[in-house]
């Protein structure tokens, strides 16, 4: 009986414990402060696109802090970790708008986490800008939703010419994550563009977000024998088929899109992924002072490390947002919005950011080559 | 030919890991008629334990293989131990009331084991190490890894141990009787709660084995990996038959097969819906699995 009721109470303190995780709370900001949300993946499958994201803002915010903040305000970052979640991303956004009341907000990398998040924005009716979304689908939820890179339809047209110019292949295969609405656009908008110009898609394949084994469908794909193979997710998931691939004995590059971009994919890639080329938002060897002069102040502030895409995204992001509302003169929602939406050849690190009608920006791309760990600069493709 | 043959051994090597994790389920459900829906969750902490433990390791022992097969003792021991304390302290002071109450444990325990994991361990998939350095083996234009080979072969000795610690041990025939009815065995003089926590370590050691087995040929390891894992080891064992240990391993097979030639000849957006298609064919046309036996329900 006794050891029944000590049984109980360790039972009843594991409870105890857990509530007590779950009841951390931070302390609400000041009000002498302009207050910017963000929201993005810090932890989970996409977690560097997050951590990068979050080192370019606050990188950028510090930056406009030191000169006097804007409108002779100091502005304040609140960050929210989704986990790479949509569900999750709802959840955090609501509690930046409802909550915190923040005045814009900034994210995410991942399409679907995005899109999950753009309608509450939207009906709040307080600005989002997203510093990497490549879905068209996007911005389409509303004229409160931006975006500061370019479309996917313009990334896969990017990668088919790539292939059919560049590479110089005939038959590529597809191996697409059906979970992603950023990997299916994708993969569509490069089967398109491959086939008008006369290359021919010998498999169509998917996987879900998550798999670990991918052997099935390589198998498929490789008695197909394609000269190449198209793989537009995320870079976990894309080190994982690297590998399998190779040990399958499928020899050819393996392309794809700007999900790739991070250390991670090395560290679960390895060897695999040498001679493979994904489309991205820039080079971090591109000569162009603007260029070099972000690297080295961001290599200063982060004891050597490179600044992948996500970064210099993040960066242009936070800049495009406050230099918006320094024109608008106001942190007022409405007042951000109409400024935003007026952004033209804004000089970026990432190249000139001007918003079109549909609210999205028109840049060029960049093909990178995977050399041992590093993203080789291969060429610049024009919209 | 090629890429049938081929498929065929991506087919078993994937099955043979559902198999080892629906033993563990086959198990607890054959002795105390519980579906764990935490193992899914075990499985998941023996990968851990072997990522940590190896990184303890790494470059301390001169021979791979003492290093992997240390590796695999101390996550299995972790896992028996995890096993038997979910038991002592979710299920034991509700093995009186409903079975209800015990499922709904076991769901809620899942997502406890989940979510603290991600809180422990950190939400970002990491990196499991290559504990045997990988070969390729060249089957007349078949490609096979080493490692492939050595899931396939571990997975069956460990479950033949299993079959003969059953079927020719005391314990075993003890684990059997209160399989068969619980309080006759505890009549005649069996300590059934010992029975039960070593039911419970033996299939989380399993799970631990099959958690270390996966990471080793697929690299990449996070705290929510062992719930689809574990929804398809479950419908394996309903497969061959819940509490039916050839069962497990049969229902393991098949679903691993299954799931790599509708991935590979049909749609790969298929292949999970092929396991939970398997599982609802099976509950409406033979409700007992491929090798159970059909039995009276007692009120």
């Amino acid at each position: 009986m006794k050891t029944r009721t000590a049984y109980k109470w360790m039972g009843g303190a594991l409870i105890v414990l857990t509530l007590g995780f779950l009841a951390c709370n931070k302390k609400p900001a000041g009000s002498e402060e302009i207050l910017i949300g963000e929201y993005g993946a810090m932890t989970g499958s996409t977690a560097t696109f997050g951590q990068s994201t979050h080192k370019g803002i606050t990188m950028a915010i510090e930056e406009l802090n030191a000169t006097g903040g804007v409108l002779g305000k100091q502005i304040k970052i609140l960050s929210e970790d989704d986990q790479g979640k949509p569900e999750e991303a709802q959840t955090v956004v609501t509690k930046l708008i409802n909550k915190d009341r923040v005045s814009a907000i900034l994210g995410e990398v991942a399409s679907s986490n995005s899109l999950a998040a753009a309608p509450l924005c939207q009906q709040s009716r307080i600005p989002m800008v997203t510093p990497a979304s490549t879905n068209p689908k996007v911005t389409q939820v509303g004229d409160y939703i931006f975006r500061i890179c370019f479309i996917d339809p313009f990334q896969g047209k990017v990668m088919a010419k790539f292939a059919g110019n560049s590479l110089k292949v005939k038959k590529v295969a597809i191996l697409r994550d059906i979970k992603s609405d950023y990997s299916m656009g994708l993969a569509n908008f490069f089967k398109e563009s491959f086939v008008a110009n006369g290359g021919e898609i010998v498999a169509d394949e998917s996987y879900s977000a998550g798999d670990k084994d991918f052997n099935a469908q390589l198998t498929s794909i490789k008695s197909k024998n394609p000269e190449a193979v198209f793989v537009p997710g995320y870079y976990t998931e894309v080190g994982l088929i690297a590998r399998q691939a190779r040990k399958l004995g499928i020899t050819g590059p393996l392309m794809g899109g700007d999900g790739w971009d991070s250390e991670k994919l090395w560290e679960i890639g390895g060897d695999a992924l040498n001679g493979c080329f994904f489309s991205n938002h820039y080079s971090v060897d591109d000569p162009s002072p603007a260029i070099q002069n972000f690297v080295a102040s961001f290599k200063k502030k982060y004891n050597g490390e490179s600044p992948d895409a996500m970064s210099a995204l993040g960066y242009d992001v936070a800049k495009v947002l406050v230099d918006a509302m320094r024109r608008a003169n106001s942190d007022n929602p409405d007042s951000v919005r109409l400024a935003l939406s007026k952004t033209s050849g804004y000089a970026g690190v990432t190249g000139a950011i001007t918003l079109n009608e549909s609210r999205d920006a028109v840049k060029p791309a960049v093909v990178l080559e995977v050399k041992d760990g590093k993203f080789a600069f291969k060429e610049t493709v024009a919209p | 030919m090629h890429a049938f043959l081929q498929q065929i051994i991506n087919g078993i090597s994937l099955g043979s890991i559902y198999a080892l994790v629906a033993l563990g389920y086959t198990m607890v459900y054959g002795v105390m008629r519980l579906i764990n829906f935490a193992h899914g969750d075990v499985y998941m902490l023996g990968a851990f334990f072997g990522y940590y433990s190896s990184r303890v390791l790494h470059g301390k022992l001169q021979s791979s293989l003492i290093e992997t097969i240390l590796v695999m003792i101390v996550s299995m021991l972790g896992c028996a131990l995890i096993g038997m304390l979910i038991e002592r302290l979710a299920y034991r002071p509700v093995r009186k009331a409903s079975r209800l109450t015990s499922l709904i444990i076991a769901i809620g325990l899942s997502l406890l084991i989940e979510n603290l994991a991600q809180l422990i361990f950190g939400a970002d998939p990491k990196f499991f190490p290559q504990l045997i350095p990988e070969k390729q083996i060249a089957l007349g234009g078949l490609s096979l890894t080493n490692q492939q080979i050595i899931v396939v072969v571990v997975a069956l000795l460990l479950m033949a141990g299993l079959n003969a610690f059953v079927f020719y041990t005391k314990s075993g025939k003890a684990m059997r009787a209160v399989s068969f009815n619980l309080d006759a065995a505890k009549l005649m003089g069996i300590n059934t709660n010992a029975v039960i926590s070593l039911t419970f370590a033996l299939g989380s050691a399993l799970a631990a084995a099959g958690g270390i087995l996966v990471s080793m040929n697929l690299p990449g390891i996070d705290p929510l990996m062992g719930v689809m894992t574990g929804l398809k080891a479950f419908v394996a064992a309903v497969l061959g038959g819940i509490g039916n240990i050839f069962g497990a391993v049969l229902g393991g097979l098949i679903l691993g097969l299954a799931e790599t030639f509708v991935a590979g000849y049909g749609s790969s957006t298929y292949r999970d819906a092929i396991a939970f298609l398997i599982l609802i064919a099976i509950l409406l046309f033979k409700p007992e699995g491929l090798l159970g036996k059909g039995q009276v329900e007692k009120v």
